[in-house]
Formats: C-alpha cells, sequence, structure tokens
C-alpha cells in the first residue's frame, strides 16, 4: 500500500506539493508514483529562474525501462531543484515525499494551489 | 485481447512480479527486488527467468542437417550430437526471420529455440520449406527456465545426477530433474555462464519453487533480462535485427558459413560479406549525462544524420547509458564521435563495441 502524507496537496498525475515554505512550495512525485517507475536511473531537473505555467513539465525522471514526464501543478519561477539526485536518482524512491523532492517554485498564483487534492482525496484516486 | 501465460503465471503473480504483456504473453517485467539489483544479482550470483513464452520443437528425420543448411546460413552438416548453434532463418532478400538457438541431438534430430515474438511466423515458415522426411513438433507440454549466473552450476547441480561440470558452453545434454526428463543446454542470453532448462509444464512450478527456495537464487524479470544483453550486445529480433537487416549488417558475420552456399539470401549476404555493406550495427555509449533510447536519431559531429538507435537503456553494470544502433558504414569505427538526439537536445555519445562488458561464459 503506498504512502501518502497528510500536510501535502496532490495532483491527478501523481505529484506532491508542500506549502509549509509560504509562496515557495516544494514538489515532487508520490509513492504510488515512483513505486510504479521502479527504479530511477537519470532524473533531468528544471533550469533555475525557468518560467513555468502550471501543467507546464519541469521535470524528466527515468528508469531503466522509461522516461516520465513531472509536471508542475502551479505557475511560478524555479528558485531551487535538489541538486542531490544528479548523483543519486534513487533518492526518489527510498525517499519521495523528503530527501527525494524535485523543484522549488515560487508562486505567481496562490489560487492554483485550489486545484489540488488533498490526502484523503488522493488516497481515493489510487485506490 | 487477452495475453497468454506461462505455466509459471500464478507463481510470478505469488511472488508479487510486476506483470506486463510482452510479445503475446503475460510475462514478469520485475519482482520486488528491482530492475537493478536484479540485474546486478545475475552478475554476482545466479539469477531464474522464466522463458516459457518462447517456442521450442523438435525437427525429426532424415535430411535434417541439409534441412538448417537451407534456412540459416550457418552450417549444421558437421555438428555433432550435443552441439547448439546460435543462427538466424535469412529470406531471399538476406534479412533475419528471427534468431534462434539450433541444438543438434543426433544425425536426425534436432532441438529449436526461437523467439516468442516470431513464434506463428516461424513456425509457418519452418513448415512451409519442410520436406516429407521430416517432422516439425512444437513442444508444448514442455516449459523453458533460464538460470544464469556464476552460481548457476552449483545451484543446478542439487537437482540433476549429470555431472554439469562436464557440459561445455553451446553443448546440450538430455537429463533427468525430479525424475522427469528434461534437455539442459548451458548457453543464455546474459553473458554469464548459464542454463536453459526444457522442463515439462507439470513439473515446472516446483522446480521454479525450489530454485528460488535456494538462497544463491532470485527471479529476475524481463526488465533486468534486457539490460543484462545489452551489455552484452546480444541483438533483440523485432530492435537490433529485423527482417529488412542482414546478418553482415548486423555484425553477425561469424554466424555466416564459408561452406554453405544453399541457403535463402546467399546472394546477398556473400556479396556484403566479400564487399561491405552500406549500414552497421554499433554500440552506442553517452559521455554525458542522459538515457538514450530506441528511435533516437544519431548525428555525425558536424550535423549529418547517420543513423538511429535500435536499442537503449541504463546499464548498470557501466552506470552509463548505452545502445545499440546502425550508422552509415563511413561512421562504423570505434571511438567516432557522434551526438544522440533525446527529447530535441543532442548528447554527446561515442560509436562502441556493442559488447560493452565482457561475457563470462564458460569456454
Amino acid at each position: 500500500m503506498s504512502e501518502v502524507k497528510d500536510n501535502l496537496k496532490y495532483t491527478q498525475e501523481h505529484e506532491w506539493i508542500n506549502t509549509d515554505g509560504g509562496n515557495i512550495v516544494t514538489i515532487g512525485i508520490t509513492d504510488h508514483a515512483q513505486n510504479a517507475l521502479g527504479d530511477l536511473a537519470f532524473v533531468e531537473l528544471p533550469e533555475i529562474g525557468k518560467q513555468v505555467s502550471k501543467g507546464d513539465e519541469v521535470a524528466v525522471v527515468e528508469s531503466v525501462k522509461t522516461a516520465s514526464e513531472v509536471y508542475t501543478p502551479v505557475s511560478g519561477e524555479v528558485v531551487e531543484v535538489n541538486e542531490a539526485l544528479t548523483d543519486n536518482p534513487g533518492l526518489i524512491n527510498t525517499a519521495p515525499y523528503d530527501n527525494g523532492w524535485i523543484a522549488k517554485v515560487k508562486l505567481s498564483n496562490a489560487d492554483e494551489l485550489n486545484d489540488t487534492m488533498d490526502a484523503a482525496a488522493y488516497t481515493q484516486h489510487i485506490s | 485481447m487477452s495475453l497468454k501465460q506461462t505455466f509459471l503465471h500464478n507463481t510470478h503473480i505469488a511472488q508479487n512480479a510486476k506483470m506486463l504483456g510482452f510479445a503475446g504473453y503475460n510475462m514478469p517485467i520485475q519482482y520486488p527486488l528491482g530492475v537493478l539489483k536484479e540485474h546486478e544479482w545475475v552478475r554476482q550470483s545466479a539469477g531464474v527467468f522464466d522463458v516459457s513464452h518462447m517456442g521450442q520443437a523438435i525437427v525429426q528425420g532424415q535430411g535434417a542437417r541439409e534441412y538448417f543448411n537451407k534456412l540459416t546460413p550457418s552450417t549444421f552438416l558437421k555438428t555433432p550430437a550435443g552441439k547448439a548453434k546460435y543462427t538466424v532463418l535469412s529470406n531471399e532478400q538476406g534479412g533475419i526471420i528471427d534468431d534462434l538457438i539450433i541444438t543438434c541431438l543426433s544425425d536426425d534430430k534436432f532441438f529449436v529455440v526461437f523467439n516468442a515474438g516470431n513464434k506463428d511466423t516461424d513456425i509457418a515458415w519452418f513448415k512451409q520449406h519442410l520436406p516429407a522426411s521430416l517432422t516439425f513438433t512444437e513442444l508444448s507440454d514442455k516449459s523453458l527456465i533460464a538460470l544464469q549466473g556464476q552460481k548457476a552450476e552449483q545451484v543446478l547441480q542439487k537437482f540433476t545426477d549429470t555431472d554439469l561440470s562436464n557440459l561445455g558452453y553451446m553443448c546440450s545434454t538430455e537429463a533427468k530433474i525430479n525424475n522427469s526428463p528434461v534437455y539442459i543446454s548451458r548457453l543464455g542470453y546474459t553473458g554469464e555462464d548459464g542454463f536453459e532448462i526444457s522442463i515439462s509444464n507439470d513439473k515446472v512450478i516446483e522446480f521454479w519453487q525450489n530454485l528460488c527456495a535456494d538462497e544463491a537464487v532470485e527471479p529476475i524479470g524481463l526488465a533486468a533480462r534486457d539490460s543484462l544483453r545489452l551489455e552484452m550486445g546480444y541483438p533483440l529480433h523485432g530492435h537490433d535485427i529485423d527482417a529488412t537487416t542482414t546478418p553482415i549488417e548486423a555484425d553477425l558475420n561469424w554466424i555466416v558459413s564459408k561452406t554453405n552456399n544453399a541457403y535463402f539470401g546467399y546472394d546477398i549476404i556473400s556479396n556484403q560479406k566479400q564487399n561491405g555493406a552500406s549500414k552497421k550495427r554499433v554500440g552506442i555509449k553517452l559521455t554525458e549525462r542522459g538515457i538514450a533510447r530506441e528511435g533516437s536519431n544519431i548525428y555525425s559531429q558536424d550535423g549529418k544524420l547517420i543513423g538511429k538507435l535500435t536499442s537503449g537503456s541504463f546499464s548498470p553494470t557501466l552506470q552509463a547509458s548505452i545502445g545499440q544502433g546502425y550508422v552509415d558504414i563511413n561512421y562504423a569505427v570505434i571511438n567516432t564521435p557522434v551526438a544522440v538526439e533525446v527529447r530535441s537536445k543532442k548528447i554527446p555519445a561515442t560509436v562502441q563495441d556493442f559488447t560493452f562488458v565482457q561475457p563470462k561464459t564458460k569456454r
């Protein structure tokens, strides 16, 4: 059974958003997603400073077999990326909600967070 | 569309395998151990694979040797009993209908193992060219298990009285496992020492479970099977070789006999063997970060499109992106710098020998 964290928000495409940082949110992919992908071998991170719109491809995670796009649930600017994933893409498999975080985005429109799911709704979505 | 199943289907489910359709069969892609650890387990210990989706058949009767000399560019006229050969079924254009293993059991009895994805095409081709003196019998009552890795011999020896230390590479023997007749062949698709065991469907579940109970053994899925063979440079039919590629273009010159001139596509293949072909299968290795996959375009240093990747993945042993592809013959030189297009970006790479990792198959 995949882990779903209560304090995070979620998208249909299995991304999570941590809103503890005010208008800078952290995003990653869920336990359900990393389990479906299998062992990750490569992560393509976005450039710092990149302007993104909600739904844009912001990263690519690659397992041995396939590549999968990660979409940003919010519009804004990429202000930080998890460089540790460059040498250790497996962090997403072992710790998808903390050390396996992918990028931090400075929000340009906080209202977009209303389109995300809470933990209960996401749990329903993946069952 | 419904998928076929092997006799081990429920066992794979019980072992929590992730299943996926492959060549019309519902097959285990990976087990909970995961692709990377499964790959390493085969390289360090012993992995067991269910390859029962593959075709197995016996060709029996007078003229068997001449028959295979017509269907393949290799020669079977003098192959001793117990010897297996890797070869291809060629068509009139010199293309590869399938690659397969043909084992001589005796002058008038041969055992063939061929790809699941080409099963129907191969069987039709075998039968189309079968003379009246020969019979072609599919072994639908047999499953096929591969046990691969440096510990494979010590594990398998526990299951049979036949002395496996005497069984050489590319050799086959009849044996008994659990009182049931089997064929054991010392060969495989991973580059490790190992065996393929043709065993009755009613014995395979127990055999598989007993193998998995051995602490040296882990069940391995098709995903790791692909990364293992890719490190060795073994082609996958339908990707790296197909009906439009000749054995010379595929750099499989070593299977083409110097004496056989009776096979389909002889004119084209022998001409290419003499004068070279216009393209060649090579290994491609990325020299910067990324993973290049099947279908990616290959460019020369000055931006010319020179070929395409036919296979590509991440190599756990080399921690690099490796693949096979066909390039224009002028660029098929080791260490030629090239670029591979991945998601609209050109990533630097080099042409390499497609045998990226040296095989440890017993000689």
